[in-house]
């Protein structure tokens, strides 16, 4: 019998199929609850969970002391910039500190990959990864194929396009683990400097021309370029970016009929897409915001639960 | 009389049906308009003896009650020591519950944690004009001021033991109701 005993959430690399649908049923539960006239459920009263954010977020942040607050725990932010981390406190002495005040969750958004699994491995609280450097962004992963499961029904043998910065983007390598995963064709598209040829160990097609996946995608994730990860030498310039790889109007009239058009947000308008594609029809940017919140209550939901030192039961023959 | 397998049949398929039409009757008794009535099961198998519920009241009053789904695991208090857990199923709620009557169904009637996380669930989308409580089995070892307002049948049992209720149309096997002896 499949169910969840994880204390954590790192990387999308670390789960079974079973465990990603068993996320995806529980955040379409928990979808229910932000169209009740109440928004809130107990299921976490009187748990404490920290926003430790080292790199800078919005979205993640919000969506996740939302789905905090929706499931009644307590929520504290802490931010790099107003640290003792600037006083050159380690991580994970600012983790063990986190901890010794009773925090029972951390999300944690770092530069350095593998920075939540190093503090999963030291401390008793729960772990879950909003952002590891270029590694992973599993609950994005999560929200994403949550996305296309609900739009489209199911996710084998959906062809699914990622197009743009790959070789930076953890939403890249969570959507690719994902997708492989629950039976989806990935296929990265982008210049060969940004969507280097070893991608394709992973399972995936590689292409170098946008052009080619348009007809027959039915999905296509557009990614942000990171200009703050960018040093020049990736490509030429936007203008050059925009003419190659860019979601343009003309672009996205080729796309077959159903085709849905997703980005983790932030949208560089006009760069990775038109703003005419990004609100149009096919556009699911905004209802990846709301599955989002979803997404992150179930995960948030799972990982307190699951004492795991408590062999599996079947459900109905646990305490009534 | 002791099956193999460590278990006693305590109800067997008609023995299920039976309790399920009594207690449709005994619903009927008490809501004279069904028509405005809310049955509402708890997952898994509540839902399911709600379902049955529905269709015997259809057939007994031809005015047939609202089918609802009421998942309780959001509302539970006991979260961290529930072990490997399964995915939460959707509140499925088809009408205003506001001055309705209401019953809710479950299988086992046990601790009545269940119950109360249904009551404390169903507060968040309404305010029925009254509440009552259907279950297939009531077991005994109440944790709280709980009790059912229709029984199937109760069973006594000793605290260790375990009720497993089985429908055909869920788990494939015969419907049935045994109780689980205590591993020696």
């Amino acid at each position: 019998m499949s169910g969840w005993n994880r204390k954590d959430l790192l990387a999308i690399g670390d789960l079974s199929a079973e465990e990603i649908t068993l996320v995806l049923d529980t955040a379409r539960a928990f979808k229910g609850v932000g169209e009740r006239s109440l928004k809130k459920v107990p299921a976490l009263r009187g748990k404490t969970l920290v926003n430790f954010f080292v790199e800078p977020s919005t979205r993640t942040r919000l969506s996740f002391e939302l789905a905090a607050m929706r499931l009644s725990a307590d929520v504290v932010n802490m931010e790099a910039t107003a640290s003792s981390l600037r006083k050159g406190e380690s991580l994970k002495d600012t983790a063990l500190n986190l901890e010794a005040l009773h925090a029972d969750i951390i999300v944690l958004r770092h530069s350095s990959p593998g920075s939540s699994h190093f503090l999963a491995s030291r401390l008793e609280s729960s772990i879950i990864n909003a952002g590891d450097g270029a590694h992973e962004h599993p609950t994005q992963g999560l929200l994403d194929v949550f996305t296309m499961r609900e739009k489209l029904g199911g996710l084998k043998g959906l062809k699914v396009a990622i197009v743009g910065d790959i070789l930076f983007s953890r939403v890249a390598r969570s959507n690719i683990a994902a997708l492989n995963k629950l039976g989806a064709e990935v296929i990265l598209v982008g210049p060969s400097t940004l969507v280097p040829k070893v991608f394709g160990k992973l399972g995936v097609k590689v292409v170098h021309r946008i052009d080619d996946v348009l007809e027959s995608c039915d999905v296509i994730n557009l990614l942000r370029i990171q200009h703050e990860r960018q040093r020049r030498e990736y490509f030429p310039g936007i203008g050059e970016y925009i003419a190659l790889f860019g979601l343009t109007k003309a672009r996205a009239d080729r796309l077959k009929p159903g085709c849905l058009v997703m980005h983790p947000g932030p949208i560089n308008r006009g760069v990775e897409v038109d703003s005419d594609v990004a609100d149009g029809e096919r556009s699911v940017i905004l209802e990846q915001v709301t599955n989002g919140l979803a997404v992150r209550m179930a995960v948030l939901y799972l990982c307190s639960g699951g004492a795991p030192l408590q062999p599996a039961k079947p459900s109905r023959e646990v305490s009534r | 009389m002791q099956d193999k397998d460590n278990t006693t049949l305590a109800m067997d398929a008609d023995a299920i049906r039976k309790a399920i039409r009594r207690i449709a009757h005994e619903i009927v008794e008490r809501n004279p308009d069904p028509s405005t009535l809310v049955v509402a099961g708890i997952p898994t198998r509540g839902v399911e003896i709600a379902r049955l519920i529905v269709s015997h009241i259809e057939q007994i009053e031809g005015a047939k009650p609202e089918l609802g789904v009421v998942d309780v695991s959001m509302h539970r208090d006991d979260l961290a020591t529930r072990g490997r857990l399964t995915a939460v199923e959707t509140t499925y709620l088809p009408v205003d519950l506001d001055g309705r009557p209401m019953v809710i169904v479950d299988d086992v009637l046990f601790t009545g944690r269940s119950c109360r996380a249904a009551l404390d669930a169903i507060s968040s989308f309404g305010r029925p004009s009254c509440i009552q409580y259907a279950v297939l089995v009531d077991r005994g070892h109440r944790e709280l001021p709980i009790r059912a307002d229709y029984v199937g049948k109760n069973l006594p049992t000793a605290r260790e033991e375990k009720i497993r209720v089985r429908f055909e149309s869920i788990d494939a096997v015969p419907d049935s109701v045994r109780i689980v002896r205590a591993p020696l």
